[in-house]
């Protein structure tokens, strides 16, 4: 019985003396060169990371969150968890700009103890809002010119597509889906704003809760009726337009009986970057054709 | 008999609120002529639309069907529960249930991909693999079956898969959401396929520990007491048990979790109508049943047409009403 105790005892001193060591290490480490230029990027937001390889820095990214799959080139990075990072697994990647759209806890002073620069972005409530991130970010790599470019680029995209916005016509109705839970959106959100741009009435804005995420009751949508239904829940839970078919009581569904159930990618319907312009021209081409 | 009507009369008209009322307002008579529309032999215009009449008998009827099954088997099996483990706290979760329906849940959401239809069955096997897990070790603990040591494996049990659960969902936090709104319990998506899914297991759930519903009454006075009357305890126990959880399983399996309705249903009737097996069983599956009902009204109407998930309104509304029941029936006594 002592024996045993004694063994314990022994490998918990070990245990306790190499983690001693290893944080000595880091400790070392920390804080011992300051580089000028933006050389190594930690991007744990998807958004974000579409836009740094538009802005043509994305082979100094050397980290993402799962979620950033696009461009292809992302998903070739390590990636970390954006809903569960900690400072330490963010920092082991020695950084030097990292870049989050949520911080799930004191993440972002964190890092500013270790002297790591962080940039913390809020979904956008508006395109405005989208520029000025695009704008920031620029400025944080270095690449202010390309980031001016790039928003030319896409202000130019986006008032073609909106000019191509009939006049004069009764707004189609419609009904935007998160989830199959029938999770949506109103048109205070910010995809919710790209449709009301493009001319389209939300069918979820009178029953705004004041998140602008409502949840619907399948009798609500029936009783509506909307024009279309666009699915931004088709990579996340697998549903289609023949699944919305087969849904109780759908089938009556105007939407679904005219063939204007739309399958939408939701990583673009759920991102700020530069595919946005993707977005409205998918959204125009299945309305107004 | 006198509470026998009573709570039949409760059940049915939770039935009549569940179809009539809803976040779209159609009157009435309408919605009964409707339905009448649907009977056999009888054929009678409702003047509803196509797509009102479908929210009619292709969403509010399957849910009311559907919750009163629910409801009514996750009651009885409460019930039988406590009779059998002779413990006012037991419910339909005791063994594991919730634990493996919720790890085979996830497991069907993140790696299956979520495919509708894979849910429930994922659920409901890993419901029926934690029970016989619980079964299995509390017999290797126990050497005899004893309900203590049953209800320390379902601990052990649920603890464990309910980790394994926990760890999944953070490994996939991008369906996060989905795993959640099913824990919560929902009846929100139900169909007809869900209400033909169940109804077999509901069937021979109620009818199986109905008619062991006597042999509870033995058990209650203890185990040895029972022995010398002549009752094989272990057989019943073994009977009763697997019943209750094969309804429990199939039950979460399309529902999700709906917590509360086990254990606040039977005590409810107990309080209300005698501490006997052969009263409180047959009353748990009407009250259950009238009472999931009511409580998915008020899920779906609250804050219409926005849904409050169902396994909160039951423990929000099931909580003070329980209370009330407690204190009234203390006075009395």
């Amino acid at each position: 019985m002592r024996s045993m105790l004694r063994l314990w005892a022994a490998i918990w001193f070990t245990v306790v003396l190499v983690a001693a060591g290893c944080s000595d290490d880091h400790g070392g480490e920390a804080g011992a060169a300051s580089v000028p230029e933006v050389e190594r990027i930690v991007s744990a937001s998807a958004s974000h990371t579409e836009i740094l390889y538009a802005l043509g820095v994305g082979e100094r990214i050397v980290a993402t969150d799962m979620t950033s799959n696009f461009p292809a080139a992302a998903e070739e990075t390590e990636k970390v968890d954006a809903f569960n990072v900690s400072v330490e697994a963010l920092a082991a990647f020695d950084p030097d700009l990292v870049i989050l759209s949520y911080d799930p806890g004191d993440v972002v002073a964190g890092l500013e103890t270790l002297g790591i620069d962080t940039l913390l972005f809020s979904p956008p409530s508006t395109l405005e809002d989208v520029f000025d991130q695009i704008r920031e970010l620029g400025e944080a790599v270095g690449r202010v010119e390309e980031a001016a470019v790039l928003i030319g680029d896409m202000e130019g995209d986006i008032s073609a597509v909106i000019g191509a916005v009939p006049e004069g016509v009764e707004a189609p109705t419609y009904y935007y889906e998160l989830d199959p839970n029938l999770y949506t959106v109103t048109s205070d959100t910010f995809v919710g704003g790209i449709f009301a741009m493009l001319g389209l009435e939300n069918i979820a804005d009178a029953v705004d809760d004041g998140t602008g995420f409502p949840q619907l009751s399948s009798e609500y949508v029936l009783q509506m009726n909307p024009d279309f239904i666009f699915l931004a829940d088709i990579k996340c839970c697998d549903q289609s337009s023949a699944m919305v078919a087969e849904r109780p009581g759908w089938g009556t569904l105007d939407a679904v009986t005219g063939g204007r159930v739309v399958e939408l990618d939701d990583d673009v319907a759920s991102r700020w970057g530069p595919r946005l312009v993707v977005l409205m021209t998918t959204v125009t081409e299945a309305v107004y054709g | 008999m006198l509470v026998l009507l009573a709570a039949l009369a409760f059940c049915l008209g939770a039935v009549l609120l569940g179809v009539l009322i809803g976040p779209v307002s159609i009157s009435p008579v309408d919605v009964l002529q409707e339905l009448a529309d649907r009977l056999p032999f009888v054929s009678v215009d409702s003047g509803l639309n196509e797509r009102l009449a479908a929210i009619v008998w292709d969403i509010r009827m399957p849910r009311v069907l559907l919750g009163g099954l629910v409801g009514a088997t996750l009651a009885v099996a409460g019930g039988a529960y406590q009779g059998v483990f002779r413990n006012p706290l037991a419910d339909p979760y005791l063994l594991g249930v919730a634990a493996g329906a919720g790890l085979g849940a996830t497991l069907a959401i993140t790696v299956g991909g979520s495919s509708d239809a894979l849910i429930p069955v994922a659920a409901f096997a890993g419901a029926i693999v934690a029970v016989l897990l619980t079964y299995v070790l509390g017999a290797a603990a126990g050497g005899r079956r004893t309900g203590v040591t049953l209800i320390l494996a379902g601990v052990a049990v649920a603890a464990f898969f309910t980790a394994a659960q926990t760890f999944v969902q953070q490994r996939n936090s991008d369906t996060v959401r989905e795993v959640y709104s099913w824990i919560l319990g929902r009846l929100s998506t139900a169909g007809w396929t869900e209400v033909v899914l169940l109804a077999p297991y509901a069937a021979v759930t109620i009818l199986v520990l109905l008619t062991h519903r006597r042999l509870l009454d033995v058990l209650s006075v203890g185990e040895e007491e029972a022995e010398t009357l002549g009752v094989n305890t272990g057989r019943v126990r073994l009977i009763v048990v697997a019943a209750a959880s094969l309804g429990t399983a199939a039950a979460v399996a399309v529902s999700g979790l709906i917590g509360f309705v086990g254990i606040v249903v039977p005590h409810t009737v107990r309080l209300m109508a005698g501490t006997s097996y052969r009263s409180i069983l047959p009353l748990s599956v009407l009250g259950g049943a009238g009472f999931l009902i009511v409580a998915d009204v008020v899920a779906r109407t609250a804050l219409s047409p926005m849904e409050i998930p169902i396994g909160v309104v039951t423990a929000f509304v099931g909580g003070p009403f329980f209370a009330v029941v407690l204190r009234t029936s203390g006075r009395r006594a």
